[in-house]
Formats: C-alpha cells, structure tokens, sequence
C-alpha cells in the first residue's frame, strides 16, 4: 500500500462570500488516499459549499485549494434530475463524462448490484436504485478522489447500511480517497476515518469518537445529540420493522430491542466498546 | 436538377432540418424554447442593421443573434430579472428595434413577410451553398462539444467537478444557435425557426433510446416534414414555411397515437416506479 503521499485535496482557510456574508470562511482540510473524510453540520452549515470547494466547482474568495495534479475526480451530486425530455438509460448514463469500457461499466454496475437495470431508464428508477446507479458511475470513473453528497438519502435504514457498506468497499478495493457528506448529524459511517463538524468554520474534527466527545460538538448540537452521535461499528443484531416491532438475528419478533441489543438510537455508546465488524453483519441482513 | 425552384427547396429545407433536430434536443433537454425564440426575433434587427451598413444578411443576423446570446449570458450572471422576463424583454425589444429601424429606411423595399415567415422557394444556389456548408460546419462543432455538453445538460455541477468545462460549451452552443437561426430563417422565416427546432424532437422523443439516438431521429423526422410539407404546399397551395412546420406538428400528433406506444422507447423491465419491496420488513 502507498503510504502516506501528497494529499489528494486540501483547502487551506477557504472560505466562500456570497451576498454579503461568508456561507463558510477559515475552512481548512484535506483529503487523503484511502481515506474517508466525513462532513457532518447542520443544515447551512457550508457541508455543500466546502465540498464544491474541494471539487473546484466554487472558487474560494479567501484561502486556497490545492488539489494533486491530474486528479482524477467522481462526484455523487445531491440531487440530480432527469426529467421525460431526456432518453438516458442507465449504461448510456455510466458513460456521462468520460468513455468507460464495457468490461468497466459491467464490473461497477455488477458489484453495486444493478446490472439488471442497465437497459433501464434513469428516470423510473427508485431512490435507492438511483443511488446505486450514480455509485456504479463514480467507480466506473476510477477516482483517485471520490465526493458524495448525502448519499444515502431517500434510502430506508437497511439500504442505508448497504450503501454504507459499498462505499466502504469502494474506499477499499480502489484505495481512492473520499469525502462524504452526511445527511443525519447523528449517523456517521464506521469506517470514517476522520470527521469533520462544521457551522459555518470547522467546529470540531478528528476521529468519530473524539468529536463526539468534543466540548464544540455539544455545545453546537447539545449534549443530548451528542450523547447519541451513532457509529456504524455496531453488530446490526436487530432490525426495526415499519411497524415498530424489531426483528433479532435469530429471526425472533418483539415489540421492542432487548437491552442487550447491539446497536439502537438511544443508546450511550461511550459506555462500550464493540469490536470492528465483519462479514457477520452482512450475513445477517441476508439471513 | 438544381434549375428547378422545387428541388432548391427540398434541398434548402432538408439541410436545415438536419441540424435543427440534434440542436433542437437540446433546446428541449435545457428548456430552452423561448431563448430560441428570443433569437430568432433578434434576427429581424440583424436583417435591418444588414440593410443599414450593407453587409451580407446571414453575417448580420448571426452577429446580432450572438450578441444577443452573450448579452443573455451576462444578464442572467447578475440575475436580477428572472430568466423568462429577461428573455421577452430581449426577444419583443430586438424584434421592435428591427421592425422601427426598417420603418425608417425608406429607401429600402424589401418583403418583411419573407422574413418574418420565410421563402424557402426562392432560394438560390449559394443559399443551399451556404445552408449545406454551414449546417456541416454546425454539426462538426457540436459533435465535437457533444460529451461535455450533455454531460452539463444532465447536471452542471457533476459536469464541472469531474472536469468536463461546461461553461466553454455552454457558449459554444449559444454561438451554434445563433448560426442555426443566420442559416435557416430564409426558409421558414424567423417567427417559425423554433417550431423547426422543437416539433421533430418532441416527435422523436417517443422512439428514442439514447440522446444521440434522439438526435439522429428530431433530423430524420425534420427532414421528412420539410418534404411532406413542401409537397403539401405545391398541392393546396399554401404558404411553404407553416406547411413545414404543420406537417412537422402532423408528424408529432402521430408520434403520439397510442399505436407506437413504446415502441423501442424503454425495454421491457424492472422500472416504472413499480413498487418495490425494498421499504421495510426484510425477508
């Protein structure tokens, strides 16, 4: 494995003025190869805007943006609409901005799990396709740095840890680096190396459990949030039913968690450690 | 052949078909209608300014479709109307500039008719020249900008970010309008130039697969409009320029019949928002 070389991007106190006031100012990060940097503030916070200063879509108005030359980048926009004027189907859409050989195209949308839908119209897929789809496109790109904003939005609770799951899979397979925005302050992936909380200037950042236990992330979301900062390292035992009951490993049904569940929302997880995950959780989900 | 009045049309109305259908896409992909509206109106002040200073008219009109176009681009930066009113303050100023500025040139006599709904039988020989080397010309350029801008048609940001440069294209394409609209309006006129632009591609959509598929079509299907209605207007005796577009809008109004519904238009698949098990209780 490569260690340690130059920064795939890095923002050195970038900040971006619009209509008279800085949307974020002195943000300074960087992303590295192999790494997943995770975005995490409250609505308007500049998650977005420091992302498109990473891509270079914004120009900072104040610091800098270095990103390593010939910089090979796949970018998973927050919304992204194809509206009935447009015939795209999926495999002419894994090829939007660059030629992607079939073998490549056939690979990304294989193991994202959407090779049934390649003939398929962008239009009519669901808003987990979807994001499979724009997942397949992005490593179909080969990144050296990948950003996706909010991608798991519009997806229920298990496909939300399917995608995490992949993306984490990407990170690993392609060694690229990536930075996520997440959409729920709460709910950070495991496999985040580092985590950025901002509101407008970086409040706080390291690893999920440091900034969970930081003083700034309390006082900017209060101690009952971070009291619940949820990582995803947990051991998924039980899964919640749209009617409210839960569903354990061992294909039992009741009204309610058992206390020794491994992972639900209210829990203090600062209290214990659980060992990294596995293949387990995936074996369960498909139990 | 070229001696016959009839077949200098035919050859004029297909050369323009063949590039208003894949430019048309994406003036209906970008909901764009109503800028090609604008600069086709524009192109009246284009005629009388050729007037005015003397100059070859498609050179005038592409000159003030251009500037009307980069003016476009620089309004809608500051943004202080909203695009629609800016695009009709634009279109109706440009179109009553053009028709005061021709008023006052009284020394010139021209048939403002001819312009305002084209004459495509009288076209010349150098018209066709000039329709055949400059629709080849726009069709080079947009095949050549075709990745990034539809890349950029989809979504602009995802374009930028993975280094497509979709603000070159963007102007490239507001330039290849402007040139469309020089080389056609002598055949249907500057009132009907987006009638051309958006009819065969909303005929084509129903039969389309893919964008570049689309684009193929909107030009076959513009191309068989320009002879349906050429031949019409010899027949019925009607004006050539609307019978072009009437049949165009035929063509549109059987694309529509539920007879070809589907054809080749979506394989058959897992899609149409079918509901999906993927909410909720897992198996």
């Amino acid at each position: 494995m490569l260690n340690k070389p130059e920064a795939l991007a890095t923002l050195e106190s970038a900040g971006i003025h619009r209509a008279g006031r800085w949307l974020v100012r002195g943000v300074s990060m960087s992303v590295d190869a192999g790494e997943i940097v995770t975005l995490i503030g409250p609505n308007g916070s500049g998650k977005s805007t420091t992302a498109k200063m990473v891509l270079g879509i914004l120009k900072p108005d104040e610091g800098s943006v270095i990103r390593k030359t010939g910089l090979r980048v796949a970018y998973v926009p927050q919304k992204l609409s194809v509206d009935w004027t447009m015939p795209l189907t999926v495999s002419r859409f894994m090829r939007l901005t660059g030629h992607v050989s079939d073998d490549e195209a056939n690979s990304a949308m294989s193991s994202t799990g959407i090779s049934h839908l390649a003939g398929a119209e962008v239009r009519n897929l669901s808003g987990g396709e979807f994001q499979r789809v724009m997942l397949a496109r992005a490593m179909a790109r080969k990144p050296d740095l990948l950003v996706l904003d909010e991608p798991v939005q519009g997806v229920d609770f298990t496909g939300e840890i399917a995608l995490y799951d992949l993306i984490k899979r990407i990170r690993d397979e392609m060694h690229c680096g990536i930075l996520l925005i997440s959409h729920d302050l709460h709910v950070v992936m495991a496999a985040t190396d580092r985590v950025i909380c901002l509101n407008g200037h970086v409040c706080c950042s390291g690893t999920p459990k440091a900034v969970a236990s930081s003083a700034e992330y309390k006082a900017l979301f209060g101690a009952r949030a971070a009291s619940s900062l949820a990582v995803y390292e947990h051991h998924h035992d039980h899964t919640h039913l749209p009617d409210g009951r839960v569903r354990h490993a061992d294909g039992t049904v009741t009204d309610h968690c058992h206390s020794e569940d491994g992972h639900h929302h209210e829990h203090d997880h600062d209290g214990h450690e659980h060992e990294p995950h596995g293949h387990d959780r995936e074996a369960r989900r498909d139990a | 052949m070229l001696d016959d009045f009839f077949t200098r049309a035919i050859l004029a109305g297909i050369g323009v078909a063949l590039v208003t259908g894949p430019l048309g896409c994406f003036i209906v992909w970008r909901r764009l209608a109503y800028f090609g509206d604008t600069l086709s109106h524009a192109a009246l002040l284009g005629v009388a300014l050729a007037f005015l200073f003397e100059v070859n008219i498609t050179l005038a009109v592409f000159g003030v479709s251009a500037c009307v176009s980069i003016a476009l681009l620089l309004l809608q930066k500051r943004a202080t109307l909203s695009a629609d009113a800016l695009l009709g303050l634009l279109a109706h100023s440009a179109l009553a500039l053009g028709l005061v500025a021709l008023a006052f040139m009284t020394w010139v006599r021209m048939d403002l008719m001819g312009f305002l709904f084209g004459d495509i039988l009288a076209v010349s020989k150098t018209d066709i020249a000039v329709i055949w080397l400059g629709g080849v010309v726009v069709l080079a350029i947009l095949a050549a900008i075709w990745r990034p801008l539809f890349a950029a048609t989809v979504n602009r940001e995802l374009a930028e970010a993975e280094g497509m440069n979709p603000e070159r294209a963007n102007i490239i394409f507001m330039l290849l309008m402007a040139a469309v609209i020089a080389i056609s309006m002598k055949i249907v006129g500057v009132l009907l130039i987006t009638a051309m632009l958006i009819i065969p591609t909303a005929a084509a959509r129903r039969f389309a697969a893919g964008p570049e598929q689309m684009a193929v079509l909107a030009a076959v299907i513009g191309a068989v409009a320009v002879i349906g209605g050429l031949f019409g207007s010899l027949e019925w005796d009607t004006p050539a320029g609307p019978s072009i577009v009437v049949a165009a809008l035929c063509l549109f109004v059987l694309s529509i019949l539920p007879v070809f519904s589907r054809t080749g238009a979506k394989p058959a698949g897992p899609d149409s928002g079918s509901p999906r098990a993927h909410k909720g209780a897992r198996p």
